[in-house]
């Protein structure tokens, strides 16, 4: 928890001041006291059980086995890293999180350019583009797996079949789930994402300053050039942004995988197979091991994510 | 969206028109092309709707019958199979979840913007970062201290979890709310000799209250859309929606309308609290550092 280590470092609760009278003490708590509740709360809740995860992932411990619990120091993470299982899953984890990112955040941004202009019924659009954000996720994994891509009714297949009958032919009927497993967990993700990226990206390209703009205008500057040389530097921590925490959210996608292909067809990722080794298997030091391994790929986002979120937050505060 | 009012002065308008005099053709297909790219993302919500009011033999067509006879046989289905406890506990663990969050939050965005403690930016971080840390990680412990202190399958202690899970976001949200606080109207008022309780009411309030709504609206929808803990830590009687859901589906006969009708009623919470908080979602979901 490097991430975490690093913020804090100088954030454990300030030794008492310099100038330790009784009253500035005091002073000093009854400013700190309202926030003591939430704090410890956290530290209770997030922090203790990942020490926790951290102790039982160098154990033997299978609770079906409750006679063999013992130490076994770095035996589970060799096992973990050396399974096929879970060596697949870290490349589906990776594959799964590049492309929802990517592919969300391209179509957001030129959605979000989109928008970004006036027009007639504009806020009917925008309100029509966050709607798939507001379907429960399981919700919206049933709805692409039995109403979009089931190969016998879904509306996929149903347009396919109504386009060619227009067209007088047959078109093929495909199988998309267990055809391209991975990609119709990815439709249906970026299908919920894009909107996520597309709200931050708009919401940076409204805080663009406009007379800037108008005055390159003026001067004669091509959209082009306005858009490469002032619209794109300013957005651009925006993007960073909405990829690092959208690849927060994606790295620990649980509810697609689950609905979708229930980790089938090679598209367990490590959350799911973590969830399986623990809930099914009941592999418990395995299972800690894995999720051990997947903070620690966390963490090398978060470190980024939480740089570009206060060098945001910097300069609103300055 | 303080932004768009702004973009409407009478100056930029006057300066869009004129720019749509001089190439109405590209203004015409960019405006064309946003609204087809909305309609398709909207599509298949659109289709999800439809399908729910058709009948189970209508709505496995293919191709699709688009007009068939409207029916809520799917409706009727779903709830005739005993949703409401889970929709209950939801809607419980989402609530009082939101209620708790604010209650923690409140204090401590207070302690972290108008009278900030040292330090403050560190404590904000370490919020920010513990949101940063997969839920998976931390499963285990949590469902052994359960089964330890016999607390499986007890909506109480989801609803708990999902407190420490809302609670960084709102922390951000509200200390970003709170910053907005005129700090020369609370000195005014402290010389004034206004105690706490009315600064708070006259001051504070007016400026925070729609903050709060969208960090609430924010929270309720994290909290009903979780799948991951209550699946792991809930059996019959502590049962969500969700969970509810992923069970609904049955291998035998067709089952669409109903699944699209479930669907639809489970999320039709969300939909409502999310376009009620459309103008602070990006905040929210932003953690407070985009307005």
């Amino acid at each position: 928890m490097s991430a975490v280590a690093e913020s804090t470092r100088t954030g454990t609760p300030p030794a008492t001041p310099p100038d330790d009278s009784a009253l500035a003490r005091a002073g000093a708590w009854a400013r700190r006291a309202p926030l003591l509740p939430a704090l410890i709360f956290m530290i209770i809740i997030t922090q203790l059980p990942f020490l926790v995860t951290l102790g039982i992932s160098f154990m033997n411990w299978n609770a079906y086995y409750p006679d063999e619990i013992g130490f076994n120091g770095l035996d589970n993470y060799r096992r973990v890293l050396t399974d096929a299982n879970t060596r697949s899953a870290i490349v589906v984890t990776v594959i799964l999180t590049v492309s929802v990112v990517l592919i969300s955040l391209i179509l957001g941004l030129l959605i979000a350019l989109l928008l970004d202009r006036q027009f007639r019924g504009r806020g009917v659009v925008r309100t029509m583009m966050i709607t798939p954000f507001l379907i429960v996720p399981v919700a919206a994994a049933l709805l692409w797996k039995h109403a979009l891509l089931n190969p016998e009714y879904g509306l996929f297949n149903g347009v396919l079949r109504w386009v060619g009958n227009l067209f007088g032919q047959n078109w093929p009927q495909p199988d998309w789930i267990s055809q391209a497993p991975l990609w119709a967990i990815i439709a249906a993700l970026v299908w919920q994402w894009t909107p996520f990226m597309m709200l931050i990206l708009l919401a940076g390209l409204q805080s663009r300053p406009l007379d800037v703009v108008e005055a390159a205008k003026i001067d004669g500057a091509t959209s082009w050039q306005i858009f490469w040389n002032m619209t794109f530097p300013h957005l651009r921590q925006y993007i960073e942004l909405s990829a690092l925490l959208g690849s927060v959210y994606v790295v620990q996608n649980f509810d697609a995988v689950f609905v979708i292909t229930a980790g089938g067809l090679g598209t367990a990722n490590l959350p799911y197979v973590i969830y399986q080794l623990f809930y099914t298997a009941h592999e418990y030091g395995r299972a800690s091991a894995a999720g051990v391994i997947v903070v620690i790929a966390t963490i090398i986002i978060a470190t980024f994510a939480l740089r570009t979120v206060s060098t945001l937050f910097r300069e609103e505060t300055r | 969206m303080s932004a768009i009012a702004s973009a409407t002065t009478p100056g930029t308008q006057q300066a869009q028109r004129i720019q749509h005099r001089k190439k109405p053709r590209s203004a015409i297909v960019l405006s064309g092309t946003a609204w087809v790219v909305g309609i398709l993302f909207v599509l298949p919500v659109l289709w999800m709707v439809l399908t729910s009011f058709h009948s189970e033999p209508d709505a496995a067509k293919n191709p699709p019958a688009l007009f068939a006879p409207l029916s809520v046989e799917g409706y009727k289905t779903f709830f005739d199979s005993g949703p409401w406890p889970p929709l209950l506990n939801s809607l419980t663990a989402s609530v009082l979840s939101t209620v708790l969050v604010l209650l923690l939050a409140f204090p401590a965005a207070y302690a972290l913007s108008i009278k900030p403690v040292k330090k403050w930016t560190d404590v904000l971080f370490f919020f920010l970062s513990t949101k940063m840390l997969p839920v998976v990680a931390g499963l285990l412990p949590l469902y052994l201290f359960a089964q330890a202190v016999n607390v499986l399958d007890n909506i109480w202690y989801l609803l708990i979890l999902y407190t420490s899970m809302n609670l960084p976001i709102v922390v951000w949200m509200l200390r970003s709310f709170l910053a907005e606080v005129p700090v020369e109207m609370l000195e005014a008022a402290q010389l004034d000799g206004a105690g706490l309780i009315r600064t708070l009411r006259s001051i504070i309030a007016p400026v925070v209250l729609p903050g709060i709504a969208a960090a609430a609206l924010i929270s309720f929808i994290f909290s009903w859309n979780e799948l991951l803990f209550a699946r792991v830590l809930t059996g019959t009687a502590a049962q969500t929606a969700p969970v509810f859901l992923t069970g609904f589906v049955t291998s035998q006969g067709l089952f669409l309308a109903k699944v699209c009708a479930a669907s639809l009623v489970v999320s039709l919470p969300v939909l409502i609290a999310g376009f009620a908080a459309q103008d602070k979602l990006v905040q929210g979901l932003s953690l407070g550092a985009v307005r």
